[in-house]
């Protein structure tokens, strides 16, 4: 076999091993793009009733409580940026990481500084090398993300909250995630957490169904109570949503990187076999030229001693 | 008879939905029961079986680990981060966990198992 014809050859297995791997990865992610729909779905209710809850008891009291009312001069505000673990996801991270980048920038115009906390190994890298000060970070459950892992993440910003400005506290809380909108099209968006802006709250919701008011609620054991119990919770529920929708997007986004790739190797699979088929004819024709050309000067010799 | 509609919800499921006759649960001042056509209520709720009766005479019960509850329009939704129903709980690993955390002293761990060993045996104290 011929050099050239040899190197072809090898090139092909080498794709078609790097093809099989693709298509693999975009099998697991397109089963468990399924999952995560699912999961987000199943923590719907959850989230709709609380919010209606919050909203409830935000517009039917008069309490003033840290957690709904908006600081009269924002010094500080916390991002949480939502990113994945691991990469081979097109450009699911660094949109997510654009978007709040957009975002820092938009809050410190407001003359705000910002603390940044991440989710997932994409973002803290990208912070890490560009030596940007990460105030708390976390990793690992990208792929699957529990409610445990949402009320680790919350906690953390809820400290950040309710810590004294002075302190090294923050007066806003911001997250960044990417939302999934369908199988094809998830962009990142920044969400406003805290503090509560209701209107954002009811549309976002769909809670209140146009026009009607909510009813008077009776609170036990008082109002105060039942918000300083809440609005952790309700934190904790946008979190969850917020990192659900992640990972379905993390998903959708890896499916359709994997895709091209593996179409994309079809595709050099098929080209390297075509100059491979051209390189063994050539050598076939080379090989038949030398016989014919050998035979003939063989004949030449011949005949020239007769 | 005049039924209201109960959602049992947890963070990461529906636990349980159905027309109901009364339901029981706790608050930090007291067990609340509430009854169809209730005044809107919005509750905190302490750690503890939820007891609701279904309009069919039947009794659910369902161990809920801190949360709210919240009654409008006739319809109630419990809502807490962990929620199971008696059928759902396998009574020898709890009482395997209540064991561990009273050897542990860990008092939530245990305070979780007890609550859930008391939701299987239906007792509502």
């Amino acid at each position: 076999m011929g050099a050239q014809l040899r190197v072809y050859k090898r090139r092909i297995r080498s794709v078609t091993a790097t093809k099989k791997i693709t298509k693999a990865m975009e099998m697991i992610a397109a089963s468990r793009i399924v999952k995560a729909q699912r999961a987000v779905a199943a923590s719907t209710p959850y989230a709709r009733e609380l919010t209606r809850a919050v909203t409830a008891v935000a517009t039917g009291s008069t309490t003033e409580h840290p957690l709904t009312t908006e600081a009269e001069n924002p010094v500080r505000a916390a991002v949480l940026l939502v990113t994945s673990d691991r990469g081979l996801a097109g450009g699911y991270s660094s949109n997510a990481i654009k978007a709040a980048d957009k975002l820092t920038e938009r809050l410190e115009a407001e003359g705000k500084q910002v603390r940044t906390f991440i989710v997932g190994r994409k973002g803290v890298a990208y912070y890490n090398f560009r030596q940007r000060e990460v105030a708390d970070a976390w990793t690992g459950f990208t792929d699957q993300p529990t409610y445990a892992d949402a009320k680790k993440v919350a906690g953390g910003l809820i400290e950040a909250f309710t810590t004294e400005t002075a302190a090294g506290g923050v007066d806003e809380l911001h997250i960044v995630f990417t939302e999934f909108v369908s199988m094809v099209s998830q962009t990142p968006v920044d969400v406003r957490l805290l503090p509560l802006s209701l209107d954002r709250a009811e549309s976002d919701e769909e809670t209140a169904k146009e026009g009607e008011a909510l009813p008077l609620y009776d609170f036990e054991p008082s109002a105060e109570d039942v918000l300083d119990a809440l609005l952790p919770r309700y934190v904790e529920s946008r979190v969850y949503n917020a990192l659900l929708q992640s990972a379905a997007s993390e998903h959708a986004a890896r499916r359709r990187a994997m895709k091209s790739a593996t179409d994309n190797a079809e595709e050099l699979i098929k080209s390297l076999s075509r100059l491979a088929s051209a390189a063994r004819q050539a050598e076939i024709t080379n090989e038949i030229s030398e016989i014919v050309g050998g035979a003939s000067a063989l004949a030449d010799a011949t005949a020239g001693s007769d | 008879m005049a039924e209201l509609h109960v959602e049992l919800v947890a963070a990461d499921r529906n636990v349980w939905s159905g027309e109901a006759t009364l339901v029981v649960a706790r608050t930090p001042s007291g067990d609340i029961g509430i009854m169809p056509g209730h005044q809107p209520l919005l509750g905190v709720l302490e750690s503890g079986p939820v007891t609701v009766r279904t309009s069919d005479g039947a009794t659910v019960v369902a161990a809920v680990h801190g949360g709210f509850i919240s009654f409008a329009d006739n319809k109630l939704s419990v809502l807490a981060e962990i929620a199971e129903l008696a059928d759902e709980i396998d009574v020898g690993r709890a009482e395997r966990a209540l064991e561990r955390a009273k050897a542990e002293a860990d008092a939530a761990a245990e305070r979780r198992a007890e609550i859930r060993l008391r939701a299987v045996a239906g007792v509502h104290r």
